[in-house]
């Protein structure tokens, strides 16, 4: 079973919502990234997603975009992140990582290289965000080769057909995009939400993770009540820019912020789980 | 005319050549070129415009209203010119200008425009938006939703709007929205960026009108088939002035929907020779230059798979050109497929070429060309003298030279 399956399956018998961070890799520092991965898990995070630079991120709103140019700034590539990852395994053999980003690093390493290297590195999970399941069959053959999971979005657009279609090929767990625009974008509805990801249960035997437009505890803990995971970036990165300049103080920083969202969230796990007399 | 000839035949066939090139497949691929690669988050929104596209592109009632535009409202056919004083010059083959530049707007830009815009009300969508570089694309667009009275906002990188001033004000006079772009490169990439995302979040009332043979299925399909008028009327034209056809094709080529547009017509015919020109900027061995096909390699971009500039972590690089139409670091993946099969041979001139061949035309002819349109008559510059009397070039001369004044002022010492 993979880490990632590992994890949502202990996350289940707890009763507990997982709560993933994203970060961009090398943001504001290459050497900032691994210790900040760390401090995250240490303050509660389940899972973590790694943003991949690319320097045209077409589905990211202007914080991520600035975290990406911040770290192309330093000259941060693939190869970069994946030896993040190694490193960070070094310390951390339980905490799964997802890689997030664009296909054309990918592209330009190779399928086939990018996936050893990947599970060499110890990286989990995949998400391409610019590539849809109609263009990926010699990915996702190659990657599952490597045991390296393929996650996919779903959008609110995303019909029922096309939830099957994602349903095929995704493993690890699917990341629903909660509202209809760019990561960092403004309010979601949760019972829009709620309703999406039941049809998504319905269709996808897999964990259902909710992003985009997740910015603090209130927020977290209304989706944890409908989502298996909760997702934040934008409001993690644009903490990371503001103390860009002062890049000692990021880890302590995020870890107080992820050990917010953490008690939102299993406060709101606590009050689901709580017996029926109490609650009514 | 090919245009009256053609009212009858739906788009999908009027695009098709001679011969038995039906590219690209249903899934928009080139052989490995082309395709969908872009978030779920589009998908829908790409979904809803293919099929509509395949609806409406078989529709007499669109092909009429889109015909009747272009006759009344663009200008066309658009004229063939025999350009004799210049051919006697360069003392070799004879030279005959498709003028696009004399289209509505000044370029070929608003054959795709007006398409899709025609296409966009049909689907129930009120609001456009569009990318520009130069700004030519950005302008027959405003130009169409004004006519059509459609909300229009335009993406342009923010280096772009401070050195093209007069189409960002034409842009503004026409009551579209221009948006500065200030992510990545500030260019016409980021603009591009920009609108997709803008396009993400207003997927219920917003239509993308992209400018080029470039971005996912089925944009690179559907703009050819709008621009193909342009090969179609100079075939025509062409055997009925000659009565024979041309012995090579010449175009610019950025994102290439000029170059597209004259060459589809003309693919299967074999004795034609088919010659596509880069931006060189200062020279290939420089870097300096917007060059993909010619020393670029495969990579993917703004939904399609197609030869990029792009270092070697797969960062798209900038680029460089004196026509800012061209500076693009992706082309249409129509041509990457064309350049591999070896159907199309890609060169690439200097921008030093580029002005004398624009002065040299200007001088001769009386006909001012556009920078972008410059790459194709240096290349002219360079094949014409060695071929021989008794044979002819087509070259599309896809714009007008207006909105270059500035530039080309500025290589001389002067502010305008």
């Amino acid at each position: 079973m993979s880490r990632i399956s590992t994890r949502f399956e202990q996350l289940r018998a707890a009763h507990r919502t997982a709560l993933i961070p994203f970060i961009t890799a090398g943001d504001p520092r290459p050497e900032t990234t691994v210790e900040l991965m760390h401090a995250m898990v240490a303050a509660g995070a389940d899972l973590i997603e790694l943003g991949v630079p690319f320097s045209d991120p077409i589905a990211d709103g202007p914080v991520i975009q600035r975290a990406t140019e911040r770290a192309l700034a330093r000259g941060v590539s693939l190869s970069d992140v994946l030896e993040m990852v190694r490193q960070f395994r070094e310390r951390d053999a339980d905490t799964p990582v997802v890689a997030m980003g664009y296909l054309n690093p990918i592209e330009v390493m190779g399928y086939g290289r990018f996936a050893r290297a990947a599970a060499a590195a110890g990286l989990d999970g995949a998400l391409i965000v610019d590539v849809p399941p109609e263009e990926g069959h010699e990915l996702v053959q190659v990657l599952r080769t490597e045991s390296v999971d393929l996650v996919y979005l779903l959008a609110p657009t995303s019909t029922e057909r096309r939830i099957s279609r994602i349903g095929e090929v995704a493993s690890g767990f699917v990341y629903y995009v909660s509202v209809k625009g760019v990561t960092g974008a403004a309010n979601l509805d949760v019972d829009e939400v709620a309703a999406k990801v039941e049809t998504i249960r319905a269709r996808i035997p897999l964990p259902v993770g909710v992003g985009f437009g997740i910015k603090d505890g209130e927020t977290a803990a209304r989706v944890a009540a409908v989502a298996d995971a909760v997702i934040v970036g934008s409001a993690i990165v644009k903490q990371i820019e503001a103390l860009a300049e002062t890049p000692e103080a990021i880890a302590p920083t995020i870890g107080d912020f992820i050990a917010e969202l953490r008690g939102a969230i299993d406060a709101a796990d606590a009050a689901a789980n709580r017996p029926e007399q109490v609650t009514s | 005319m090919a245009t009256d000839a053609d009212s009858t035949r739906p788009l999908s066939q009027r695009a098709a050549s001679q011969g038995h090139y039906d590219l690209p497949d249903a899934d928009g691929h080139f052989g490995p070129y082309g395709g969908t690669f872009v978030p779920e988050t589009l998908v829908y929104a790409l979904d809803e415009l293919r099929e509509a596209y395949e609806r409406f592109r078989e529709d007499p009632e669109f092909l009429a209203e889109l015909d009747a535009d272009l006759r009344d409202y663009v200008g066309r056919p658009s004229a063939l010119y025999h350009a004799k004083r210049w051919s006697r010059e360069l003392g070799g083959a004879q030279i005959y200008l498709k003028r696009e530049d004399l289209n509505h707007t000044g370029a070929h830009k608003v054959n795709n425009t007006i398409g899709q815009a025609l296409l966009a009300r049909r689907m129930g969508k009120t609001r456009i938006i569009a990318e520009t570089g130069a700004g030519q694309h950005g302008v027959a667009t405003a130009t169409v939703a004004a006519r059509l009275g459609l909300e229009c906002v335009v993406y342009m990188g923010e280096v772009d709007v401070a050195r093209q001033e007069a189409n960002v004000y034409r842009m503004r006079l026409l009551g579209a929205e221009v948006v500065p772009v200030k992510s990545g490169s500030r260019t016409l990439k980021d603009a591009m960026n920009e609108a997709m995302r803008d396009w993400v979040t207003n997927i219920d009332n917003t239509f993308y009108i992209i400018g080029t043979v470039a971005g996912p299925h089925p944009y690179p399909a559907m703009v050819r088939d709008f621009q193909t008028v342009i090969g179609r009327e100079a075939r025509a034209q062409m055997l009925e002035r000659t009565g024979r056809l041309p012995d090579a094709l010449v175009a610019c080529v950025g994102g290439g929907s000029n170059a597209i547009g004259l060459f589809h017509p003309f693919l299967g015919d074999t004795s034609v020779a088919i010659y596509g020109v880069e931006a060189g900027g200062e020279g290939i061995a420089t870097g300096r230059h917007a060059a993909p096909l010619c020393a670029g390699t495969p990579g993917v971009l703004h939904g399609n798979r197609t030869y990029l500039m792009e270092d070697a972590d797969g960062q798209i690089i900038e680029t460089h050109s004196i026509s800012a139409g061209l500076d693009y670091p992706g082309v249409g993946p129509e041509h990457a497929w064309l350049k591999d099969c070896g159907r199309v041979s890609y060169d690439a001139v200097t921008d030093a070429e580029v002005i004398d061949a624009f002065h040299h035309l200007t001088r001769t002819e009386g006909i001012i060309p556009a920078l972008e349109s410059s790459h194709a008559l240096a290349y002219v510059q360079k094949i014409a003298p060695g071929m021989r009397a008794d044979q002819s070039i087509l070259v599309n001369l896809s714009g007008r030279g207006d909105k270059d004044m500035h530039t080309v002022a500025k290589l001389d010492g002067l502010t305008l």
